[in-house]
């Protein structure tokens, strides 16, 4: 496998259910190492797509490549086999178990043997712990700990430690950052940037163009389920990456346009906010 | 070696026992204990009352370890209450209408419970039916079939059996005349679970399945034959209390078993099950349902109006719930402080 063979291609790529086509011609590429973020608006069809490359929908047309083969993942679990693990918005994590739990949830490291297999707490925590404070989070110092009193950000990062560790080379990022603060958010870009040296593709869904920008190498854009642009860093704007995800119209029109009906309404923004 | 010492040693502090989801409803048994104690005196302290509600926390709590297991999973089981006859007149009608060994019937019975449990869960996983509906149906379905059956078979509604000794001595004795032998099967049943829930890796998943069942099964648990797996527990324990009924007493009726359903499910929720799933523990729901078995019969010991014992239970189900509640946000905010 050369260095350039991207880690997981979509290759034109349809999805539908039923007569609803969701995604059209989706093609785009991951290379090892690299963050490729896919900003879309509401709607544009960023979780069928998510689904898609984490198997949990088969696409209607087109090829998934994982390593440069085409592959059909059977499912979820097939496709973490194959080290493609997505983190969603809330992490997974279950607030009422403790660090060590959720971290090695569905693969308990065991002690003993048969049927008197034990769950090693001990190990569990300490490799939890461990693996967390790798990833630059270092409040977290014990296993036991209950994952419902982290903040939003820590538990992100715990659930994106847990998939590094158990040996993800491809990670999808479902909105990790839209209900966090500032501080946390920026927290978790860090924890983006740890996968990324560490050579994990890493697969950044957001809506949010300054934190895409932070830690993006590759940008796709997309609208009604197609993409609509797709450029490296640095090839544009902040400003015109806000207006391709609005679908065109510029955010420089509708901010005119509200002043305009401001001056004329007495200072009032318009009551109905109306497309076109 | 005193008590101060070991716990400057390490392995004891406030911080893990708050966490721990028992200590609400071990405070809970204190108190309880020690009220009715105070009360029902010497008697209530002595063999009779510690054998009189015993054997009433071992038949509650064979059915409310795994019923317990399936609210944490984050689901409920009510038809409990008409596996217990079901099961107690398989094991009769094989056993004493038929004359088929006893094993046969203890086998027939058990496997009542497991298969109810099993189109349970089948209901529960292959449908959008909610747990609460499927198994109510469930429940009447069984209860008709049972009447039906029994009817049809033996022509009334209840069927005596005589056990032989060696059975009656395993499941339906009392030793020294006062304590129920189901008590021992309570304890090894508790034994099991614990090991089941908190020692093997099997637990975690049930916690997790009951926390988020979506990201339960995409972590890669086989979410839908564990939720099968634990209503045929259920189902399970609901039929060795049906058996043991019969070997105690001697006879199955169609009716009885229904007042299992809201006792197993209070023991349960005093215990400190989240009724919402995600969260309790094997000796919380023991210590739960040593509470009730104690409010249960302490009334009697007590010499209080029955009335007031079922204004004492409610209450206690309400104050539970409210002091869980309090723990498990003190758990979810305690962290051990930086050494």
């Amino acid at each position: 496998m050369s260095a350039n063979t991207p880690v997981i291609e979509l290759r034109n790529v349809d999805k539908s259910f039923g007569p609803i086509d969701v995604l059209h011609e989706i093609s785009l590429k991951v290379r090892a190492g690299e963050v490729l973020c896919l900003l879309g608006d509401n709607g544009a069809g960023k979780s069928t797509l998510i689904k898609t490359l984490a198997g949990v929908h088969a696409p209607t047309r087109g090829e998934i490549l994982v390593d440069g083969k085409p592959t059909t993942f059977d499912g979820p679990r097939d496709a973490q086999d194959r080290g493609i693990a997505t983190v969603h918005q809330f992490g997974g994590t279950y607030p009422l178990m403790s660090i060590g739990r959720n971290f090695f949830l569905g693969m308990e490291p065991t002690k003993g043997f048969g049927p008197f297999k034990v769950f090693d707490r001990k190990k569990a925590n300490q490799i939890a712990v461990e693996e967390v404070q790798k990833m630059g989070i270092t409040r977290i110092t014990d296993g036991d700990r209950l994952v419902g009193g982290l903040s939003g950000g820590e538990r992100q990062s715990l659930a994106i430690a847990r998939a590094v560790y158990f040996g993800a080379r491809v990670l999808i990022l479902d909105e990790p950052t839209a209900a966090l603060g500032v501080k946390q958010a920026a927290h978790v870009l860090r924890i983006v940037n740890e996968a990324k040296k560490r050579g994990l593709a890493v697969i950044f869904i957001t809506h949010q163009v300054m934190h895409a920008m932070t830690v993006g190498d590759h940008f796709a854009v997309l609208i009604r389920g197609a993409i609509a642009a797709d450029f490296r860093k640095g090839e544009k704007t902040r400003e015109e990456i806000t207006d391709l995800m609005a679908g065109g119209e510029t955010m420089a029109d509708l901010e005119a346009s509200i002043e305009g009906y401001m001056e004329t309404h007495e200072g009032h923004p318009p009551k109905v906010a109306t497309a076109d | 070696m005193s008590t101060q010492s070991s716990s400057d040693a390490g392995g004891f502090s406030i911080g893990d026992l708050i966490r721990r989801p028992e200590t609400g409803s071990l405070i809970g048994f204190i108190v309880v204990y020690v009220f009715f104690a105070s009360l029902g005196g010497a008697v209530f302290m002595g063999a009779p009352g510690w054998s009189s509600w015993l054997n009433i926390a071992a038949e509650v709590g064979i059915i409310a370890l795994p019923v317990g297991l399936l609210m944490i999973s984050g689901e409920f089981d009510l038809s409990v209450g008409s596996i217990i006859p079901a099961s107690s007149m398989t094991a009769a009608i094989l056993s004493g209408h038929y004359e088929l060994p006893a094993l046969v019937g203890i086998i027939g019975g058990l496997s009542v419970g497991l298969f109810v449990g099993f189109i349970n869960g089948l209901i529960v996983t292959r449908t959008t039916i909610p747990s609460l509906i499927a198994t109510i149906g469930s429940m009447f379905a069984v209860m008709g079939l049972t009447l039906g059956l029994a009817v049809l078979i033996k022509g009334s509604t209840s069927v005596s059996y005589v056990p032989d000794p060696v059975t009656k001595g395993l499941l339906g004795t009392f030793i020294n005349g006062m304590f129920n032998v189901s008590i021992f099967w309570w304890i090894g049943f508790v034994a099991v679970y614990y090991f089941l829930v908190h020692v093997a890796p099997i637990g975690n998943w049930v916690f997790a399945m009951g926390g988020d069942r979506e990201s339960a099964r995409n972590a890669g648990i086989p979410t839908d034959k564990l939720t099968i797996g634990l209503f045929m527990a259920s189902g399970f324990g609901a039929a060795f209390v049906g058996i043991a009924q019969v070997m105690t007493y001697q006879a199955a009726q169609v009716a009885g078993g229904q007042s299992f359903i809201f006792n197993s499910i209070m023991c349960v929720v005093i215990g400190g099950v989240l009724l919402t799933g995600g969260a309790g523990s094997i000796i919380g729901i023991v210590l739960g349902t040593m509470t009730f078995a104690v409010v249960n019969q302490g009334i009697f010991f007590a010499a209080l109006d029955p009335n007031i014992g079922s204004i004492i239970i409610g209450a206690l189900l309400l104050t539970a719930v409210l002091s869980n509640d309090t723990f498990r946000a003190l758990a979810m905010n305690y962290a051990t402080k930086k050494k």
